[in-house]
């Protein structure tokens, strides 16, 4: 078919318009790596953008690393990563089996129950007195606890198990196979899918989270990294990280440290993002079909 | 979507109780019972043997279900119990259900308060803003993005533009701080045009601009797989059709594309009203100074700061409640409108 003028410059400015598209989004990623690698002072007298680091440099990412603060921090948010997504999963999956049972007379009671909560709840306040009634109020567990099931995702998660053929289950059941053994041995092994994607929607939501730890936490030993982040970042507070400079130097060297301290935070999504990504939209599609 | 499913579930629910209630009333009573009791007293005794069968065969998924229904009721339905404090005169030592009840008190002072204007007025506005700008971009972006023939091009765009979703807002807020800064990049870039340096975050004016622009960046590669995934399911002999029918690029999205994917944007139209109260405010609360607060401030940072950093738990859970309900009317009107209206609904 033959394409007219019309639809030719309209290809030429979609795809010019996908370009700069790129070039927003990207960026202000290059833009605070190459920053973060300059000499403070040559940053600090650049005008526009940068195109690549100026006089290469790395005192930052030094000043970075000794900081006892963002070192605690990064401990801090593995720990909460990989023990809040081993509970979130834990309970998730036993949630969605439950739900995905077939002539269980409760269930749609159930469901109901649950389905409300996701469109009303009780608000800040009152959670936040139900953890400090409980005594989680500084400690781990109001971090690792509360959030343990995602509505949404328990539901995404119950849709892939009973996409599992049900002879499998009751052949097992002929041999024996107890609810939790199905579970384990049977619906998690074929839902592989399901679960990567679980994983990673929840290990992305703990390494990004910081408004629970906000509240909840107020020993500073026990802050995750978006925390200490947060106040390198928007509260301005880099000094602790200088010990040993002018005052000239210090304003100079505050900017960079702020850039590697941004790299050194997302480095570990930027790196695994390309490799993952393909898991996160399949997630969101199969949150898409309907039942 | 999956909300729909979850809406499903809601109805199907009410329709079951009632289909069941219909066939135990319509079913005919054992012929050589001895004393036959009445058909209320009868559907009861039914009803009760059928759960207790139920119980038996299913007990072992009962007992896994234990946590689950443990994990709702503490951490779900126990802050709804907490929402009585709306209506006392709530203190930590007498406790909730020990504190005085003072009625609608809190609900009084927080309409006749000062703040109460500004924080309808901001909370309001900003979704206005989302409504306008933000909820039609990644509709626009899948629409372009269909119409892109290169395969790879088109995958290494999605590629991109999905990226910022996962950066931590902690991270984006922090860059935006840098790079609108007074002497920041975009001030920089500004003065080679001969523009005055703005100082954009502490300026009122830019706030409500920054906040929806900086969540078109970050959400709209995300937000636009959904309508992806409803264009890939459209029909494509419905182009071969409009095609011998001389339809060009831009007629056959007009009458084919955008009508196929019409139900996915209703229902994503009705979630949107549902969230219409409730701002982040964890993304508010990085970016609000004192400073901007006159349209910074939304109703769930007031609470954040009024009841975690002040203690004033009782006015506002009231507050919050307040915020609930309207959020809760919203969401089911825009449901019934849209039921009326075009057939396309969540529940």
């Amino acid at each position: 078919m033959k394409t007219t003028i019309g639809e030719k410059c309209f290809v030429a400015v979609n795809t010019l318009f996908m370009l700069l598209l790129c070039f927003v989004t990207l960026y202000p990623f290059i833009y605070v790596f190459f920053a973060s690698l300059s000499n403070p002072a040559a940053l600090a007298s650049h005008r526009g953008l940068l195109l690549l680091p100026l006089d290469l440099n790395m005192n930052a990412y030094k000043a970075v690393f000794d900081n006892p603060m963002i070192t605690t921090g990064y401990r801090n948010t593995i720990f909460y990563v990989v023990c809040g997504t081993a509970i979130n999963l834990l309970l998730t999956a036993l949630g969605a089996y439950v739900l995905s049972r077939r002539n269980l007379y409760f269930k749609n009671m159930l469901m109901l129950l649950i389905v409300i909560t996701m469109f009303f709840g009780g608000g800040l306040i009152p959670t936040y007195l139900l953890i400090n009634k409980l005594g989680m109020l500084n400690s781990v567990w109001a971090l690792l606890i509360p959030g343990a099931i995602s509505t949404f995702n328990m539901i995404i998660m119950r849709t892939g198990f009973q996409a599992v053929p049900i002879s499998l289950e009751e052949s097992a059941r002929m041999d024996g196979a107890n609810d939790l053994v199905i579970l384990f041995r049977i619906i998690i092994p074929l839902s592989m899918p399901v679960i990567a994607v679980m994983i990673l929607w929840y290990a992305v939501g703990h390494w990004n989270s910081y408004f629970s730890a906000l509240i909840y936490l107020r020993d500073r030993e026990l802050f995750p990294l978006q925390l200490v982040l947060r106040e390198i970042l928007i509260t301005n507070s880099t000094d602790s990280m200088m010990t040993d400079a002018g005052a000239q130097d210090r304003i100079a060297i505050a900017e960079t440290i702020k850039y590697a301290t941004i790299i050194v935070s997302t480095l570990p999504i930027l790196l695994l993002y390309p490799f993952l990504q393909k898991y996160f939209v399949k997630g969101v599609l199969i949150g898409a079909i309907k039942e | 979507m999956l909300i729909c499913e979850a809406g499903d579930s809601l109805s199907r629910f009410f329709h079951t109780t009632r289909k069941v209630g219909k066939r135990m009333a319509a079913s005919p009573r054992a012929p050589h019972a001895p004393q036959p009791d009445s058909p209320a007293k009868q559907r009861k005794l039914e009803r009760r043997s059928l759960i207790k069968k139920d119980l038996k065969r299913n007990k072992f998924i009962y007992l896994l279900a234990l946590p689950i229904i443990a994990y709702y009721g503490i951490f779900h339905y126990g802050p709804m119990y907490g929402l009585l404090m709306a209506f006392k005169d709530f203190s930590i030592a007498d406790g909730i259900w020990g504190s005085r009840w003072i009625g609608f008190d809190h609900f009084e002072n927080f309409f006749n308060s000062y703040y109460f204007g500004r924080l309808i007025r901001n909370t309001i506005l900003i979704n206005i803003y989302e409504l306008l700008f933000a909820f039609p971009a990644p509709i626009l972006l899948a629409l372009l993005l269909n119409e892109i023939r290169g395969r790879i091009f088109k995958r290494t765009v999605q590629t991109i533009s999905y990226l910022p979703h996962f950066i931590s807002i902690v991270v984006v807020v922090g860059m935006m701080f840098d790079f609108l800064a007074r002497d920041g990049l975009i001030n920089q870039l500004l003065g080679f045009f001969g523009i005055d340096s703005i100082p954009f975050m502490s300026e009122p004016g830019w706030f409500r601009t920054l906040f929806v622009g900086s969540g078109i960046w970050q959400g709209l590669g995300w937000g636009s797989i959904i309508y992806l995934a409803a264009i890939a399911t459209i029909d494509p002999t419905l182009y071969e059709a409009a095609k011998m029918d001389g339809a060009g690029r831009f007629k056959q999205v007009l009458h084919i594309t955008i009508p196929g994917i019409m139900p996915t944007i209703v229902i994503m139209f009705i979630l949107n009203m549902g969230s219409m109260m409730s701002v982040g405010s964890e993304k508010v609360l990085l970016m609000y100074s004192p400073l901007t607060y006159e349209t910074a401030d939304v109703i769930s940072t007031f609470v954040y700061r009024r009841g975690v950093l002040d203690s004033d738990y009782g006015f506002t859970t009231a507050v919050g409640l307040f915020n609930s309900i309207v959020s809760f009317i919203l969401l089911v009107a825009s449901n019934t409108i849209s039921k009326r209206v075009s057939e396309h609904k969540l529940w």
